[in-house]
């Protein structure tokens, strides 16, 4: 998320294929580095419930997502 | 003669002078370089914070259950189960819940009684570019609060700012905002706080 423009798509691939694994590696980093957070939204299997999980690490990515979202990190409004 | 002539000069010079500071400001407009002229189209893209809320809207519908899009499309907020203490409160009934609106602080409250608890004031700023005023889009908003709160509720409390309620937004407003999601779910089914996020 972008402010500004909304969704912006930074990379795309599958990662079971090594370079394209290697592309979305870097990109995570390069946004937590840029002090966005990461979250994959979820939906629980049983009962469906829905929520995110925050990740800090490109390896705590469930296996089974399909995205992850990077927004900018929270910080205290007025 | 010759006074009678300067004077003229003068007068056709400030007759003149407005028309020509105007050619002036829209030549600088079309041809004025670098980050300047960039933020000047930017203001100029009147579709472009249209697009992007619209483009915020799908990916918000995506994420949260057709329960909870439905309640943010009728109503204008969502609705997020507590669970700070224990993992599971939120699970059936929770012993407080947020309101989250676009823009707007986060409202806690106890949703049996209504009591309103506090305002968390939280924004997600733009670190790109620290002259940037641009902000999320709406849903966008709605969104990051969305995930910050079910994906890790204390990280995003320690972020904001708690305030007692009333400071930015009306209690009679959010009482109304209970009581229109009440009757919101009187017509299209209520759910527990559990599938409230399902």
């Amino acid at each position: 998320m972008k402010p500004g423009f909304g969704e912006v798509l930074l990379a795309e691939g599958d990662p079971r294929v090594r370079e394209e694994e290697e592309r979305l590696v870097e990109e995570f980093r390069r946004q937590l580095d840029e002090g966005m957070w990461a979250a994959v939204p979820t939906r629980e299997e049983r009962g469906g419930r829905r929520e995110a999980q925050m990740v800090r690490d490109y390896g705590e990515v469930p296996p089974d997502a399909d995205r992850v979202i990077f927004f900018p990190r929270a910080s205290g409004g007025r | 003669m010759l006074l009678a002539l300067l004077v003229l000069l003068l007068v056709a010079i400030a007759l003149s002078a407005p028309t020509a500071l105007h050619a002036w400001r829209e030549r600088r407009l079309r041809t004025g370089g670098g980050r300047r002229s960039s933020a000047v189209h930017e203001r100029l893209d009147p579709g472009r914070e249209r697009r992007a809320e619209q483009r915020a809207r799908e990916l918000l519908r995506s994420c949260v259950s057709e329960h909870d899009w439905g309640i943010y499309r009728d109503l204008g907020f969502i609705r997020v189960a507590g669970r700070r203490g224990s993992p599971s409160a939120g699970v059936e009934a929770p012993d407080y819940a947020y309101l989250v609106y676009p823009h707007k602080p986060i409202v806690a409250y106890v949703p049996s009684s209504g009591r309103v608890l506090n305002e968390y004031c939280v924004e997600f700023p733009d670190l790109s570019d620290a002259v940037s005023s641009s902000r999320l889009p709406a849903s966008d908003d709605v969104l990051a609060k969305w995930m910050a709160l079910t994906g890790d509720e204390d990280r995003v409390l320690r972020s904001a700012n708690m305030h007692l309620p009333g400071r930015q937004l009306d209690p009679a407003r959010v009482r109304r905002d209970l009581w229109r999601l009440r009757e919101w779910e009187g017509r299209n089914g209520s759910q527990s706080a559990a599938s409230s996020q399902q």
